[in-house]
């Protein structure tokens, strides 16, 4: 009898049907996972069953008990945990606080008591091998303990069966390996656990069983052993998709970013770049591989102006740079696509064609000294929404109407729409669906042989290794490596993602291929 | 933290098709039922406070606009008679309006562009106040100049006070992230204090009353018409100035830019836009405005200044911005209804005895309809069909 | 190379800074002896009186000080101070600061007070008893913005707080039902904005300015049309003193502390309620989760718009409380517009004292000790304009909020309204 089951669930938003008569089951002590691309509707159908929403049709069943799911507090009653994808950790509070949070261990109904909840928290430590200190605060903590906390956070309130949603996003390759250990640690202590995902190749690696979810459905259910990437990818997006991504071999020419001795503090005065140099030709790609939170945010933000420089210089394309001004750098030729395209890179509010133009106003032909050129700015607008493929009604809307890709091209489009020498992309494709990381990973290897030079910093380890022709990995502010694509390999570089460098550990070369590398999946 | 990563799906929630209505809807008819809910509710406080509604409300009208059979009626003796005194008698309402409605025009533009750049001016009372000391101070203590210098020379001296006032909140803003809310609101006290100094002290006329000197005649806005009738060139001044904010916000590079940072001062940031210059120069601009608000009521209607000479505008130009959109003819529309609403006031306090301060109890209720239009569509059944609400500000010094 | 280049960038900063602060201890001296010592004569005296009148206190020999010497000694203390501070750094700003305002703020009163008999106790007792208002408002706010709601209107709370204890004073004569008419129409009007914030997502600043354009309109028509008329409506009389037994006979601490009225103990005792509220239950645990971290709590299954609700209200009422102080605490009487501002000033004690509602209540002192202050010094023939004085406690409140922020962090969710 499976522990859990999910009947033709039907889940429906304004204007989007997000889950289409669903059906899963998850059996006693397996791992489960939820495959799909992004917007596939699987955080949807998970936070339905977690009762944070309430489902338009369809059935849950609990042992074979049909069960109606009202709230979060009933789901954790029912023996579900999940671990969301965006830590659901108050960062100013304690480990203690936040796993006791809701669910308080009081004395006299209403103090808290601390200590108590401390030494359970210590027991889980032990028990799964989970290692945490019950007294840190959040803020303090590195994102892959973070998780830990989340996990433990639902084996206190006695979870049967977990959900955990894209955990291994904020993870190194070997902190990877080392949930996976946890996780199997838990079905043999009798856990069910569904996994949700859109990496494949990490599907393979750890499930027992895999649902393929598209566009709201199911489109097929297997057992891990009976299935490949190919077959899997196929099901995922609905057409032959091509793992690999071709890219002729690099031509690098002249230095046009060079990066020395870069110090930066991040916005609440920690140092969070200390002593970074690099270089970045023009006409190849390099890639900062790490984990988020090692710095590449703020060394970004100190490459786009955004934060001052605490010491070092930059130079780009000849010019010196000490404290650079944001509308310095776009004037350098400068192209920036951000990493938080909703926050820095569009004005939600404004329509398509202002988007369009929002770094360029003030130049020829949109201004004529103080006055903006309206029909030029939106004849400009239509052209460009044409040829980089902005699915949009017209470039009157207001922006915040466009999906997520489409939002991503209209930043595209801007800026590759001005002469650029140097291209940064920050997470470029975080969030999209595979169309769009299609057109936007071809759009910058186009940028790239046309003679720009290309930095792109990516969480997303197999998005550098796609793209890159050097590979560089930040860890603690600083540099530690920088490889040839061909030497890099998934082990070399997650061993500098946690600080270790690989020449302290044998034997693992991998004959890379010079041109061909696999894609995100 | 990133953000939320939304489905291509769940972005699509507003619809593109319904725009063009939806925004007829919301520009007008949610407003006009904003206010008759608001004057419905004063209604009911009137009722409640033991008057006469149809009196009162009689009073506000007649107050505020006239009869329309009177003024039709001193017309008609005009050409038979040539006898003037008749319409000026039925034009006095309407006029009065008008110029009651002028610095509310310039008050509500002020507080409007300052919304624009996310920025809530609630000192617009202090810059009202000090642009009028300003103005007052030129006007009358330089004597000998023709009119045609003086008068631009006090314009011009009220609007610099104001900009100045404004200044203050808006460099505390641009450079330490302190929020203008509570500093307009100390700007606004400390103004308050200094115009009683002020006006008790070295700018205080000869006699016992705490007031200025009477402007020189170069320094007064001049009337269209003769006494009692008001109206004078203030009006046009504020129309003019309704034009250059719209040209301004929305057809210049230095618009685009104070839009930018109201509307996301991160990817203004981003994207290059000084965002200190704009946050001062949208509080200079905004001050500058409220102090031609109260330059124009010293030069144009009263002549000289006195103490509370500001009382009540700050708070109705916040309502203007508000009910106006931000928009520059919205907010010329809104201030005509204000116009209308305080002149007839006076008339509804002294004929039917209900106390002026029923304006801001209808005021405060009317922010509140605009601000929350569910309340609206609830009442009168109106089905929603975008997501109208408007947050204007970001918490505390960020 | 990294870790030495690190450590010399950071020896420049903080040099600067200790040049900074160190120069500021030393120029503070300067004007203290421009301002103070050379307009004083030696021989002159300053006389600070220690007791009050009709009070139960031991009485203590008034304290007589000479005028000059003093002063020479505050400002060898700043220089001393600012010697230190250039040599080996002090590290707590707020110390400093303490050691600048004692050193100016004492040196001043004695310049002040010289030649005459001042009475410090008055001074000092009428500051704590003025700080109650702002504290409550200051109570307010921290409660309110805690679970994450912005509330502006705290003084628009407070005149709609004042005139309903008045009235009702009045007319049942007990001032006690008078005190809970007021916590009743706090707690009603707070609703109201919690109401439009979370059900309709009004604008948190919006919403709050027009409770307090509403209240401001609504008080001044009530007392236009009814009270200036009928004296008896306006006429409620005011909470006794009452000196609490033992305590209050110990000099000076006793006369400040310990003789007060109904409603300044009653602030005392929200101080305490609020911190153990806050910090050592469930519930607040709960609350401050919503305000930093709404999806997180929800997640955990707790109700973030229960929460909000309860908290503003209970905020409201915390501000009926101090609205009620003005007329059945203080003069008896309504007047209009006679919270002066004091709800905008509680707010920036809330944020001097960093959402804490200790803090809170500390940063109200010193704002109520400036109002006490500048009130003091128009009868003392201070050759300063007397409207001078009074723009001090807003100047103060400017100052303060801008040297305060990006230091003092806010709930981070404060401000925003929650999604499902």
């Amino acid at each position: 009898m499976p522990v859990l089951e999910l009947r033709g669930i039907t889940k429906r938003f304004p204007g989007v049907l997000a889950n289409d008569h669903i059906d899963l089951t998850l059996e006693h002590g397996e791992i489960h996972a939820l495959l799909g691309e992004n917007g596939a509707g699987k955080t949807t159908l998970m936070n339905v069953l977690y009762g944070l929403y309430h489902q338009d049709e369809g059935e849950i069943r609990i042992k074979d008990q049909p069960v109606m799911i009202t709230g979060p507090n009933d789901a954790i009653a029912r023996g579900i945990g999940m671990v969301h994808q965006h830590f659901m950790l108050v960062p100013v509070m304690t480990v203690t606080e936040n796993v006791m949070l809701g669910n308080e261990t009081t004395r006299y109904r209403y103090f808290l008591e601390k200590s108590v909840v401390a030494k359970r928290i210590r027991e889980i430590s032990e028990q799964y091998g989970l290692d945490v200190d019950p007294d840190a605060y959040i803020k303090d903590l590195p994102v892959g303990i973070q998780q830990r906390v989340e996990i433990i956070k639902v084996l206190y309130r006695q979870a049967e069966i977990l959900i955990l949603d894209e955990p291994t996003a904020v993870l190194t390759p070997q902190e990877v390996e080392g949930l996976f250990k946890t996780l199997r640690t838990l079905v043999k202590s009798g856990k069910s656990i569904i996994f949700i995902t859109h990496k494949l190749k990490e599907v393979i690696q750890v499930a027992d069983r895999i649902t393929v979810l598209r566009a709201g459905r199911v489109v097929g259910t297997s057992k891990t052993q009976k299935v490949d990437e190919q077959k899997l990818a196929e099901m995922m997006v609905g057409r032959e998709v091509n793992l690999i991504v071709l890219k002729k071999a690099a031509n690098p020419k002249e230095i046009a970013l060079q990066v020395k001795d870069l110090f930066v503090r991040d916005e609440r005065g920690h140092s969070t770049v200390t002593g970074v140099s690099f270089d970045v030709h023009v006409g190849e790609v390099l890639g900062i591989a790490g984990v988020q939170g090692n710095g590449q945010t703020e060394l970004v933000y100190a490459l786009t102006g955004l934060l001052p420089l605490q010491g070092g210089s930059i130079t780009l394309l000849g010019k010196v740079f000490h404290r650079p001004t944001p509308r310095q750098i776009i004037e350098q030729g400068v192209a920036h696509i951000p990493e938080d395209r909703q926050k820095h890179g569009l004005v939600l509010s404004f329509p398509v064609h202002d988007n369009l133009v929002l770094s360029t106003y003030y130049l020829k032909p949109f201004a004529q000294g103080v006055n903006l050129q309206e029909k030029v700015i939106v004849d400009s607008g239509a052209r460009l929404t044409k040829q980089f493929d902005v699915r949009t009604p017209s470039v009157f809307v207001p922006v915040s109407n466009l999906s997520g890709g489409n939002q991503q091209k209209v930043i595209v489009a801007r800026e590759f729409s001005r002469p650029i020498k140097l291209l940064i992309a920050s997470q470029p494709t975080r969030g999209l669906d595979v169309g769009s990381i299609e057109y936007i990973h071809s759009q910058i290897i186009t940028k790239r042989d046309e003679g720009t030079a290309v930095l792109v910093v990516s969480s997303e380890l197999d998005e550098i290794m796609a793209l890159s022709d050097r590979i560089a990995v930040m860890f603690r502010g600083q540099i530690v490596g920088i490889l040839a694509a061909a030497e890099a390999t998934k082990e070399k570089l997650g061993l500098l993602m946690m600080g270790v460098q690989p020449k302290d550990i044998h034997g693992m070369d991998e004959v890379g291929t010079k041109s061909k590398v696999e894609r995100v999946f | 933290m990133e953000s939320k990563p939304a489905s291509p799906a769940q972005q699509k929630i507003t619809n593109s098709q319904g725009n063009k209505e939806t925004s007829l809807t919301q520009v007008i008819l949610l407003p006009f039922l904003a206010i008759l809910t608001g004057l419905l509710i004063g209604a009911i406080v009137i009722l409640a406070a033991g008057g006469n509604v149809i009196v009162a409300y009689g009073a506000l009208f007649a107050g505020s606009i006239g009869s329309p059979t009177a003024i039709i009626g001193a017309f008609s003796t005009l050409f038979s008679s040539g006898d003037s005194s008749q319409l000026v008698k039925a034009l006095y309402p309407i006029t009065e309006s008008l110029v009651t409605a002028t610095p509310y025009i310039f008050a509500g533009l002020a507080v409007a562009l300052g919304f624009r750049c996310g920025l809530f001016n609630i000192g617009a009372e202090g810059q009202f106040f000090i642009g009028a000391l300003g103005a007052a101070f030129v006007g009358y203590s330089i004597r000998g100049v023709p009119a045609i210098i003086h008068l631009p020379l006090a314009i011009l001296a009220g609007a610099v006070a104001g900009a100045l006032w404004g200044a203050i909140p808006g460099y505390l803003k641009a450079r330490f992230g302190a929020h203008e809310v509570v500093n307009t609101i100390m700007m606004n006290w400390i103004a308050f204090k200094l115009s009683d100094w002020l006006l008790t002290g070295p700018m205080k006329a000869s006699g016992f009353r705490p007031v200025s000197p009477n402007m020189q005649p170069t320094a007064e806005l001049p009337r269209f018409f003769a006494d009692p009738l008001r109206f004078n060139w203030g009006f046009v001044l504020a129309l003019v100035m309704a034009g250059i904010v719209f040209w301004l916000l929305f057809k210049t590079t230095l618009g685009f830019e104070i839009r930018m940072v109201g509307a996301n001062p991160d990817a203004a940031k981003y994207a290059g836009v000084n965002i200190f210059r704009n946050i001062v120069l949208a509080m200079v601009l905004s001050g500058g405005l409220a102090g031609l608000a109260g330059t124009s009521q010293v030069l144009g209607v009263d002549h000289w200044v006195g103490q509370g000479f500001s009382a009540g505008y700050g708070f109705d130009s916040i309502a203007i911005a508000l009910l106006g959109k931000s928009h520059p003819l919205g907010v010329v529309l809104s201030a005509l209804l204000f116009g209308i609403l305080r002149s007839g006031a006076t008339r509804m306090q002294s004929m039917a005895g209900i106390p002026i301060d029923i304006i801001s109890i209808i005021q405060g209720l009317v922010i509140i309809f605009v601000a929350a239009p569910a309340i609206i569509r609830w009442l009168y059944r109106i089905p929603i069909t975008t997501t109208d609400q408007t947050v204007l500000t970001r918490g505390w010094g960020k | 190379m990294t870790a030495m280049a690190q450590g010399l960038e950071m020896t420049k900063s903080t040099f600067r800074t200790r040049l900074t602060a160190g120069l500021i201890l030393f120029g503070v001296a300067f004007l203290i002896l421009l301002l103070f010592a050379f307009n004083s004569q030696p021989g002159e005296e300053a006389t600070f009186n220690l007791n009050l009148a009709h009070t139960q206190a031991i009485p203590i020999p008034n304290l007589t000080v000479p005028v000059l010497p003093v002063i020479y000694v505050l400002i060898l203390v700043l220089v001393f101070f600012g010697a230190f501070q250039l040599a080996r750094g002090i590290s707590s700003t707020g110390l400093l600061a303490a050691i600048i305002a004692f050193c100016f703020v004492a040196a001043f009163l004695v310049w002040a007070a010289r030649g005459q008999d001042f009475s410090l106790i008055g001074m000092l007792s009428s500051a704590f008893v003025r700080a109650t208002p702002i504290a409550l408002a200051a109570l307010c706010g921290v409660i309110s913005e805690r679970a994450g709601v912005v509330n502006i209107g705290i003084e628009g709370i407070m005149l709609l707080g004042a005139l309903t204890a008045v009235m009702v004073g009045s007319v049942t004569n007990n001032l006690y039902i008078a005190l809970l008419a007021a916590i009743l129409i706090g707690g009603l009007t707070a609703a109201a904005h919690a109401f439009l914030v979370i059900r309709f997502k009004v604008d948190q600043i919006v919403s709050g300015v027009a409770i307090n354009i509403f209240a401001t309109g609504a008080t001044s028509f009530i007392f236009s049309r009814f009270l200036e008329l009928n004296d008896n409506l306006n006429n409620s009389g005011i909470f006794p003193v009452i000196p609490i037994p033992v305590l209050s006979k110990i000099p000076v601490i006793g006369t400040i502390f310990f003789e007060n009225t109904f409603i300044v103990y009653l602030g005392i005792v929200l101080v305490i309620f609020l911190h153990i509220l806050l910090f050592r239950t469930s519930w607040g645990l709960r609350t401050r989760a919503v305000g930093e971290h709404p999806k997180a709590a929800d997640t955990l299954g707790v109700d973030v718009y229960l929460m909000r609700y309860i908290n503003v209200i209970l905020g409201g009422m915390i501000a009926g409380v101090g609205g009620a102080y003005f007329t059945i605490g203080s003069v008896g009487r309504f007047d209009e517009v006679m919270t002066a501002g004091k709800g905008f000033i509680g707010l920036a004690a809330m944020i001097f004292g960093n959402w804490n509602p200790i803090g809170a209540y500390m940063s109200s002192l010193i704002f109520g000790f400036a109002d006490s202050l500048q009130l003091k010094l128009q009868f003392l023939q201070v050759p300063i304009r007397s409207e001078f004085l009074l723009m001090a406690p807003y100047i103060v409140t400017m100052i303060v909020l801008t040297g305060v922020v990006g230091r003092a962090i806010p709930p981070a969710a404060d401000g925003q309204p929650y999604e499902k």
